[in-house]
């Protein structure tokens, strides 16, 4: 901010012959003694100068004069800074955030995809699985029942052909037993007659033992 | 003379006077750091684009931070459908803030400290809000300066201070950003000035000139503050008016 005194008193001149220009050559002349005069009274000659140059010795902010050049030059390049704006750097900006979005969005649809990809494999691969062991029960089911009834069957058959050889066994002896029991009664009858005998008892009938054998 | 505070807001013609229907319009060294203040908004909006990088260097982070600040802005204040001023709250933002940080090297003319300036662009805004206001409402948007459910009796009363606070919007909001920059330069130079006139003194004045020259540092980083946040102020500003005009009920 703080500007070298050379340049200043230069700027100061300049203005300063601007001011007074249309007063006359006599303050001018004036004024110019005062700057070679002393640097105080440069100073305060120096801001009336500044002030004076651009209307009433007013505050350059203030200075009505300047505002039309001002205005005029704002117009132009503040309407040149929005179009170029709206028409180029913003639209550049806006692509640039729009395509690092679309490629996060991308990015994390692809994820998802691949992670729901994933979840159908795995859900595919376990239903895989259950199919297997169930048809692998099923099989050991099916297998396991014609064993049984092959087991049943044969059994049944060796029952059958078992009871029946029983039976036969059965009969065999039931009728080995009556002709025992016959011969015994025979031996039974004799042994009877011939102990009636001895005891002389006489002769006594088949018949009549028969008789008292049953009785 | 070098401690003339006021010397810096001079205005000089720099090519010799130019004049339209009677209007001086000459070109300034006001005029110059407005086409500066363009020209470094563009240019360093075009570095910051020219790579279009998926994940972005240095200054293109910086090119999307400002960008994403002001949709930000624009999006919370406007709405979705304010995206159409996005642009131009882009485009004043970025003016306010380039020149008062171009005004910030020594020197260099400050385009805000000059009322014309700052009144211009408040005004342009609150031109702005009732054109759209009317154009999106009708004579309905004039329903903004009497509020619903208010007695009739103090409705007048109301209705006028609705009316005065709304003619003073383009007032406080050139005057805030003009004020703020007049007067940081101001003091900024006073201090600086004290600096050199003590240290011409010698040995004596050169300790006594460390406080003000403390005080300028101190000052230049607050300027800096000032600069950002005036332009921030605007812009948000610009966008609260504007809301009133897409927006009547409040």
């Amino acid at each position: 901010m703080s500007q070298s005194t050379a340049a200043t008193t230069a700027e100061f001149q300049v203005a300063e012959e601007t001011t007074t220009a249309p007063e006359g050559a006599a303050p001018a002349g004036e004024a110019h003694g005062e700057a070679a005069g002393g640097e105080a009274h440069g100073t305060t000659a120096g801001t009336e100068a500044h002030g004076g140059g651009h209307g009433g010795g007013v505050f350059p902010p203030l200075d009505t004069k300047t505002f039309p050049s001002q205005l005029f030059w704002l117009v132009i390049f503040f309407a040149a800074l929005y179009l170029l704006m709206s028409r180029f750097a913003l639209p550049r900006l806006a692509a640039i955030l729009g395509n690092r979005k679309a490629r996060i969005d991308s990015d994390l649809a692809r994820a998802q995809s691949l992670k729901d990809e994933t979840e159908a494999a795995v859900k595919s691969y376990e239903k895989a699985l259950a199919d297997a062991r169930g048809k692998a029960t099923d099989i050991a089911r099916e297998t396991r029942d014609a064993v049984n009834k092959d087991v049943d069957a044969e059994s049944h058959k060796l029952d059958e052909a078992l009871s029946k050889k029983i039976a036969a066994a059965e009969s065999k002896i039931a009728a080995s037993k009556a002709k025992a029991l016959e011969a015994v009664e025979d031996i039974a009858a004799d042994s009877a007659a011939e102990i009636v005998a001895a005891l002389g008892g006489g002769k006594v009938t088949k018949a009549a033992i028969a008789k008292a054998l049953k009785g | 003379m070098a401690n003339d505070p006021i010397h810096q807001f001079q205005i000089q013609d720099l090519t010799g006077s130019f004049n339209l229907g009677g209007y001086d319009i000459s070109f300034t060294n006001s005029a110059l750091f407005m086409g500066a203040t363009v020209t470094v908004i563009t240019a360093f909006l075009w570095l910051a684009s020219r790579k279009a990088e998926l994940v972005p260097g240095r200054v293109q982070s910086v090119g999307e931070l400002w960008y994403g600040m002001i949709d930000n802005m624009v999006n919370n204040v406007l709405g979705h459908d304010g995206k159409k001023f996005f642009p131009l709250v882009f485009s004043l933002f970025s003016f306010v803030l380039v020149a008062n940080m171009l005004g910030m090297f020594p020197y260099f003319f400050t385009v805000t400290s000059h009322v014309i300036v700052t009144a211009s662009l408040a005004l342009f805004v609150v031109a702005l809000v009732v054109v759209v206001g009317i154009y999106k409402h009708g004579l309905g948007w004039f329903k903004l300066f009497v509020p619903s459910g208010v007695p009739l009796a103090i409705l007048p009363f109301i209705s006028l201070i609705e009316i005065i606070s709304f003619l003073s919007r383009p007032i406080s909001l050139g005057l805030r950003l003009f004020g703020n920059m007049l007067a940081g330069h101001i003091v900024l130079k006073v201090f600086a000035g004290f600096v050199v006139s003590l240290g011409a003194l010698g040995i004596g004045g050169i300790l006594g000139a460390i406080a003000p020259l403390a005080m300028a540092v101190a000052l230049t980083a607050l300027e800096f503050l000032v600069a950002f946040l005036q332009a921030f102020v605007f812009a948000i500003l610009t966008c609260v008016y504007l809301n009133d005009a897409l927006h009547t009920h409040h």
